[in-house]
């Protein structure tokens, strides 16, 4: 809504009528006025969004100037008085004092943004050293963590995992691995017995006579457990602990092989810096056997505490199979042969962990159970 | 068995130092547990001679001895009263040491300066038995052997010795003898290594007029063979054997039990002397036992022995336990003048099964079980008949026994196929290679056939042949190789991968693994209130449990469970939450009992429990996370009132679409008293198998829907003892497969709403997944529900 006014004998915009000092601004020789005026604007324009300093002046000042009533809308609504030559010079100068004043009111408003954001940011601080508020954490138990990584390591050699029941029978545990009734080799196994046939298995070893009855060479297995001694319990020996029972029967398989194999199980586990050696020992249902050692890793070999000054520590017992074993399971042991191997979780969980007391696996406290 | 290292070189000349011996021997199988130096514990303790012994001025019981150690006289007082002067004894140096970690320092006693200690044979870790000529309570008077003053004790008495011992494994008996072992060192160090056979002088005289022997049980004794020794003078034997039994642990008695003692440890024989005067009709049978027989054993105890145990009798009574132990009856006394010595072969499997029974368990024992030489008694024996005439203890009569009806002594042959034998191994030998590596440990070639020596009964098969070459080729020398051949898959079943997500469920839960005992005692059943009827109370039992507590394998799995929360409860850790993928064992019952011929199911059960910050529905919560974790979806829940391990008003069963999974809830107040458990738990018990079952494995994209939702909050109110679950099948039942999901806000109960009525807060999503539904057709859907729901369980609309 234009509003016109009589000044001198003349009809005028009433915006041009009240300048920002509220006075009557206003001359005949128009252009020269209405340059003086943007001018002036501008720079009264400028200083006042300088001085705003928070978002409600900033836009007080974008109104008074470039609102729809603004002093700069006013001046240029007097274009229409000027001559054909001055319009555009002047609407030139208009244009220019308009995009400098939106231009400073810009860097005003980002200024006056970032000093409210800064503000608030302030007001925002908290102390971050206070305790954080945790959901629920659960872990796997340590020795299931690490025969997690022992299974791994032989899935990726080409194993598979094999499981069976913990509650045995004789023919199982000891016959069919070449260990007849009232051998010697039964007094270094304290068997917990249900009947006369039927044991807790002390050994995971059963697991070979399963696995070969079930399924034909090439056989790559592993099976782990728990397996029965009747040890009364104390830090280095429990009634109940974990084997992990290993297979491999084919062609041609030879005890190089059991080396390779197992030396590389080792260096995966430990690291690859770890040096095994292979002494021989005796297992009823392997021939040769072995028991796998792996260097100190506290003392290298000197001997120390941890390997109670053997310089090395036993792992594993190992053999090829016995041609008997494989016999009973119906296996040509003139045609193929293999190697087992049998690893205690427990030992190698105590040794990762510098963990000296048995019991604490199977106690269950929290507080032990938090730190794997 | 531990081996004397002095004792060893007599048979073979090793010259590595003890370290380098003890690898050596490991690498080649005879496992070096520890080698020990006799004399670790003791230092400066030297022969001193009493050059002078007066009275302390200011006591009536010490002595100021002048003791001469060699290159000085020490003044030493002492409150022994058995010396004289003019003794050897062991003098204590100032600053020496003495087993258990005693040490000697220089001080004054009464004023009196004392410059070390005079010992007695206690002080130096000895029995009267080792020293059985010194006074049992004073100082030891060295009165043999060669010593003069300043010698170092430890030559003196024996201590100046390495023994090693070794793990024999239970293949190989004949390592339970220092010959045996120097075979194994001398082939292992290529040594020069021999055997002298024994040389028995006989005073004349047959043993036949003497004595009789008849084997009865044939099949359990190979062979029998014996000597007579006549004119017996028992003493102490010498001192250089009582070092050596000692060395080897084994304490001395006297010249004739210490002989056959020493042949043991050297030949590997367990021999037997008898006192032929108590052999009743000079006649020695070797029968089994009479059922019900009663028998004094040396060691004092009084044995019941039994038809299936092997005895030497004579002709009337038992005098032994053959293989095991002598008995009193015939024991070697101190006026025994005649004596028999036995050296045979008892089938090992007999005496174990005889030594187990009787609960003893002796040096003779263990070598007998794992099965002996036949061909060794009669070297045992005439060794030890040389060593009677070497200690002069008495006169051999002319002649022996030797009853070998039941022994083939021709040696055992396999044939030796190298070819295999490398084919096994992995490695290329040629036959010369292996038989100079075979050689040593007594093997013999003829053409293609190995002569295995008799003391090896161990070796059947190439392969155990295989082994003796590899070992003594050294298992270090053999290659490593990776396999060739056909590849296989490595790769985990179902049930095992589903293991292990059910195990990251349970810990994103929060949960802790724990790993319990397989067994637990049958209070365990009582505690958790399973019913006195309940099957699960019948458990496959161990005959030879540890203990009550660990004599049942657990057919429940909560009792463990709760032992472990108890525990922590205990140690008052807080915020507890742990879970266990427990196995349980279910037996076959016949007429109410466990079949025990029968291998039991071995199931796997979910177990959770927790205690501390928990609730309730905090548990639901959990098992639920659980569930949706492990795909396992359609889920519903029935009250279970009637099971006694949880409280009755707080206990669940949950199904997977109507798949019965397993029941949860909060623990019974009277289960927790039982195990001293003051603050509410709350446990689940979910079969593996079921939620194996339930697992939806159908896995397949569902477009997003297209179409907008529409949501309505419904607020009613029911009678407070309807269960949610009621309303939510009948809504769901109303609307139908357009309810896409329904849940629970707000459950309200008080003034509100009236006494015994509660308000459910239910939010509902419908949706078609072809056009966008309108106002009409989900007021109409609301309409019938809340219809359906008035019906049914007289549930209104909260005004």
């Amino acid at each position: 809504m234009q509003k016109f006014g009589w000044y001198r004998g003349r009809l005028c915009l009433s915006s041009l009528f009240y300048g920002d000092k509220g006075y009557f601004y206003f001359r005949y020789k128009g252009e020269l006025i209405m340059r003086d005026q943007l001018i002036a604007i501008r720079k009264t324009a400028e200083a006042e969004i300088l001085s705003a300093n928070d978002t409600a002046s900033l836009e007080a000042a974008r109104v008074k100037y470039l609102g729809k009533k603004g002093e700069l809308t006013g001046i240029l609504r007097g274009m229409g008085a000027l001559s054909a030559d001055e319009r555009p010079v002047i609407g030139q100068l208009a244009n220019e004092v308009r995009e400098a004043i939106e231009t400073s009111i810009a860097a005003a408003a980002s200024k006056i943004e970032e000093k409210n954001l800064q503000s608030k940011l302030e007001a925002e601080k908290i102390d971050v050293t206070l305790p954080g508020k945790k959901p629920p954490v659960g872990k796997i138990h340590p020795l299931t963590s690490v025969l997690g990584e022992v299974e791994e390591i032989f899935l990726g050699m080409g194993y598979s995992i094999a499981s069976g029941p913990e509650i045995e029978t004789d023919y199982y545990n000891f016959e069919a691995l070449n260990i007849p009734k009232n051998h010697p080799a039964r007094d270094t196994q304290d068997t917990f017995y249900i009947s006369d046939n039927v044991v807790l298995r002390t050994q995971t070893s059963p697991m070979q006579i399963r696995t070969m009855q079930k399924s034909k060479p090439p056989i790559r297995i592993i099976a782990p457990g728990r397996v029965y001694r009747s040890d009364a319990v104390d830090a280095t020996h429990s009634p109940l602990f974990h084997q992990i029972e290993g297979l491999v029967v084919d062609r041609g398989i030879t005890m190089a092989d059991l080396k390779g194999s197992l030396e590389v199980f080792a260096k995966r586990l430990y690291g690859s810096d770890t040096v095994v050696r292979f002494r021989p020992h005796h297992f009823q249902f392997t021939e040769p056997s072995a028991e796998m050692d792996i260097r100190c890793f506290m003392c290298q070999g000197e001997g120390c505490r941890l390997c109670k000054g053997e310089g090395y520590i036993e792992i594993l017992g190992c053999g090829m199979v016995h041609p008997n074993v494989l016999k009973i399971c119906g296996i040509d042991p003139d045609v193929y042969s293999g190697f087992a191997f049998g690893i205690g979780l427990e030992r190698i969980v105590m040794g990762r962990y510098e963990i000296n007391d048995l019991r604490l696996f199977y106690e269950n406290d929290v507080r032990f159970l938090r730190q794997f | 068995m531990k081996l004397p290292l002095s004792w060893l070189y007599e048979y073979t000349k090793i010259t590595a130092s003890p370290e380098e011996y003890n690898r050596a021997l490991t690498m080649t199988g005879s496992k070096v547990e520890a080698i020990e130096y006799l004399g670790e514990e003791i230092d400066l303790v030297v022969v001193g001679k009493i050059e002078s012994i007066e009275r302390h001025p200011d006591s009536d019981h010490l002595w100021i001895c002048g003791v001469n150690v060699g290159d000085k006289t020490l003044q030493i007082v002492t409150g022994a009263q058995n010396l004289k002067g003019g003794e050897l004894v062991p003098v204590a140096l100032d600053g020496s040491a003495l087993p258990g970690g005693k040490k000697i320092k220089s001080g004054k006693l009464r004023g009196v300066l004392s410059d070390g200690m005079l010992c007695s044979f206690q002080e130096l870790g000895l029995t009267q038995n080792d020293a059985p000529f010194a006074y049992a309570d004073g100082i030891f008077v060295l009165s043999e052997g060669n010593c003069k003053p300043g010698d170092d004790i430890r030559k003196v008495l024996g201590f100046d010795e390495y023994v090693c011992e070794f793990e024999i494994t239970s293949n190989r008996p004949d390592c339970l003898s220092v010959i045996g072992l120097a075979r194994e060192s001398a082939a292992t160090f290529s040594a020069g290594f021999s055997v002298k056979t024994p040389i028995v002088s006989d005073a004349g005289g047959d043993i036949k007029d003497y004595l009789s022997v008849s084997v009865d049980s044939k099949n359990l004794c190979a062979r029998y063979s014996a000597r007579v020794v006549k004119n017996v003078k028992i003493a102490p034997s010498p001192k250089w054997m009582r070092d050596r039994l000692r060395a080897c642990g084994i304490r001395p008695i006297n010249n004739i039990v210490d002989i056959t003692n020493y042949v043991m440890l050297e030949y590997g024989q367990p021999m037997h002397a008898f006192d032929y005067s108590c052999l009743e009709g000079s006649h020695i049978t070797v029968r089994n036992a009479k059922d019900g027989e009663v028998f004094n054993t040396l060691d004092g105890q009084n044995r019941k022995l039994s038809s299936d145990m092997l005895v030497i009798a004579d002709s009337k009574k038992p005098v032994a336990v053959a293989g095991v132990m002598g008995g009193e009856n015939s024991e070697i006394k101190d006026d025994t003048q005649t004596v028999v010595f036995e050296s045979a072969n008892f089938d090992g499997a007999s005496v174990r099964v005889t030594a187990k029974k009787l609960g003893m368990r002796t040096e003779s024992s263990a070598r007998f079980e794992k099965g002996l030489d036949p061909s060794n008694t009669m070297p045992a024996l005439d060794r030890a008949c040389e060593l009677v005439a070497l200690l002069s203890a008495g006169e051999v009569v002319g002649g022996f026994i030797d009853d070998a009806a039941n022994f083939d002594p021709s040696p055992r042959r396999i044939r030796f196929e190298t070819d295999r034998i490398n084919k096994l191994l992995g490695v290329s030998l040629t036959r010369d290679e292996m038989i100079s590596l075979l050689s040593p440990l007594g093997f013999a070639f003829d053409e293609d056939e190995v002569i295995i020596p008799s003391w090896r009964l161990d070796i059947e098969l190439m392969a155990d042949l295989a082994e003796e070459v590899a070992r003594m080729y050294g298992y270090d020398k053999i290659p490593t190789t990776m396999l060739s051949g056909v590849a296989t898959e490595g790769r985990l079943t179902k049930e095992q991968k589903f293991e292990s997500t059910v195990s990251e469920a349970c810990r994103s839960a929060g949960f802790y693994e724990i790993m319990s005992y397989s067994f637990i005692g049958p209070k365990q059943y009582d505690k958790v209130r399973m019913p006195e009827n309940s099957p699960l109370r019948i458990s496959t039992t161990i005959l030879n449990p540890l203990s009550e507590d660990m004599s049942v394998m657990r057919t429940t799995s909560l009792p463990s469970m709760l032992e472990a929360i108890a525990r922590n409860y205990n140690y008052r850790n807080e915020k507890v939450r742990l879970f266990e993928t427990a196995t349980v064992y279910l037996p076959e019952i016949s007429d109410g009992k466990a079949d025990p011929a029968k291998l039991p199911n071995e199931c796997k059960v979910l177990t959770l429990a927790c205690f501390g910050e928990m609730g309730y529905y905090d548990m639901k919560g959990a098992l639920e996370a659980v569930f949706e974790y492990c795909s396992v979806f359609g889920l519903s829940y029935s009250e279970e009132p009637g099971n006694p391990s949880y409280h009755p008003g707080r206990c669940a069963n949950v199904y997977s679409n109507g798949a019965y999974l397993g029941t949860f809830g909060q623990i019974h107040p009277l289960v927790l008293k039982n195990f001293g458990i003051d603050e509410p738990v709350f446990a689940a018990e979910i079969s593996f198998d079921a939620l194996l079952e339930a697992v939806s494995s159908e896995r397949v994209y569902k477009p997003l829907p297209k179409f907008p939702a529409v949501t309505r909050d419904l607020a009613l109110v029911c009678d407070k003892n309807v269960p949610a679950q009621r309303l939510t099948d009948c809504i769901k039942e109303s609307i139908g497969k357009r309810l896409e999901t329904i849940s629970i806000f707000d459950v309200y109960e008080g003034s509100q709403i009236g006494a015994g009525k509660k308000s459910i807060a239910f939010s509902l999503t419908l949706r078609e997944s072809d056009r966008t539904l309108t106002d009409q057709e989900t007021d109409d859907a609301i309409k019938k529900v809340l219809i359906s729901l008035k019906d049914q369980l007289k549930v209104e609309i909260r005004r």
